[in-house]
């Protein structure tokens, strides 16, 4: 736990210093997934203490957007504000965005070589 | 009120402790009730937790950035969690590599017109730049949309809410919008839930197939990835 909790902490700050020395647009912690995920590839497996860390952390994921939800708050008056525009926006885009992809998705795979069975197991 | 209490209350109030144990606990109490009345999408536990916590400092008349002071231990978590989703990936990355291409061009597609129209309607409404570059990254998971919003010039906080509405809108409407594109196939159902709408996306594709959940999990990860490095760049390129 201690040992994989620092590995994540370095791969993080190992991303946080790249972008940083590098003038990168991406945040640091992306980095450090890329970095960890490529670690990954070359050792060829998870090891059995960072899936338990991990798994750990992101079971309770949704836990961690909660103190910037609360930052609701400062932002009242402009949600009030801009309500249409908002409520639009996020309805309109997400709408498009499940549609879109899964659309595209599904054409594109039905030409793929092994289609035809890939689509029978999911229909049953 | 006695002089004690009220001592004891401004010195708690003013202290890291309260904040941090006021968000477990609110949490907590946003699991309960959503577990206990059928994990319905739009009991959302972290929508409820902010609902609380934010009447909780209302009634109490503290501000968000005496909360937040305690609060920054959870939050400061969103960073090795974003590390930690190498792992997730990469299970999944074994798992699907056979359907790189049609997941790739789906993966692009589907994170530009997210990202895309969101700014155009808010554009198209009237809606101020501050809140159109909040919107762009909102349908990437928390840690990435935040960190994406800063740089290119959003408000994080107010990001952070996009993300948790664009995530409840997608658990709620999903499946009715798959269905009116008559997309079947569970890879491709999935895929478009987690690009589109990140965490809470996924775990409802979990709830209904495991494997669109799988395809989900991929699809968040991916687009997150793909967000970061796409949108300060196209914010580059527009805004200058």
């Amino acid at each position: 736990m201690l040992g994989t909790l620092t590995l994540l902490l370095c791969c993080q700050l190992a991303g946080e210093l790249t972008a940083r020395l590098l003038h990168l647009p991406v945040p640091g912690p992306v980095l450090g997934m890329v970095l960890l995920f490529v670690g990954l590839l070359v050792r060829g497996g998870v090891p059995e203490p960072l899936q338990e860390t991990a798994g750990g952390i992101l079971r309770h994921l949704s836990l961690l957007f909660v103190p910037a939800g609360v930052g609701v708050m400062a932002h009242l008056n402009r949600l009030e504000a801009e309500a249409l525009p908002i409520a639009a926006a996020l309805l309109g885009s997400t709408l498009i965005g499940v549609a879109l992809t899964a659309w595209v998705m599904s054409v594109l795979s039905r030409r793929g070589p092994d289609a035809e069975t890939g689509s029978g197991e999911d229909a049953s | 009120m006695s002089p004690d209490f009220h001592e004891i209350w401004v010195y708690l109030s003013a202290s890291p402790l309260a904040g941090l144990t006021l968000t477990l606990a609110a949490y907590q109490a946003g699991m309960w009730v959503f577990e206990r009345f059928g994990r319905r999408p739009a009991l959302n536990p972290v929508m409820i937790a902010v609902l609380l916590i934010a009447a909780t400092l209302m009634v109490a008349g503290i501000d968000y950035r005496t909360y937040f002071d305690g609060a920054q231990f959870v939050h400061f978590l969103l960073g090795p969690a974003t590390v930690a989703l190498a792992v997730p990936l990469y299970r999944q990355f074994q798992q699907v590599r056979r359907s790189a291409v049609a997941l790739l061009v789906a993966l692009l597609t589907g994170s530009a017109a997210s990202a895309l129209s969101a700014v155009a309607i808010a554009w198209a409404l009237g809606a101020s730049e501050r809140t159109m570059l909040s919107l762009a990254p909102k349908s990437v998971t928390s840690p990435i949309a935040m960190g994406v919003s800063e740089q290119i010039g959003g408000l994080p906080s107010l990001t952070a809410v996009f993300v948790i509405l664009t995530g409840i809108i997608a658990a709620s409407f999903g499946t009715w919008v798959l269905n009116l594109v008559r997309v079947k196939d569970w890879r491709a159902r999935g895929f478009g839930m987690g690009v589109a709408a990140h965490g809470i996306g996924t775990a409802r594709a979990l709830q209904v197939n495991e494997v669109a959940g799988a395809f989900a999990g991929l699809g968040m990860g991916l687009n997150g990835l793909v967000t970061a490095i796409l949108l300060p760049v196209l914010y580059r390129l527009f805004f200058g």
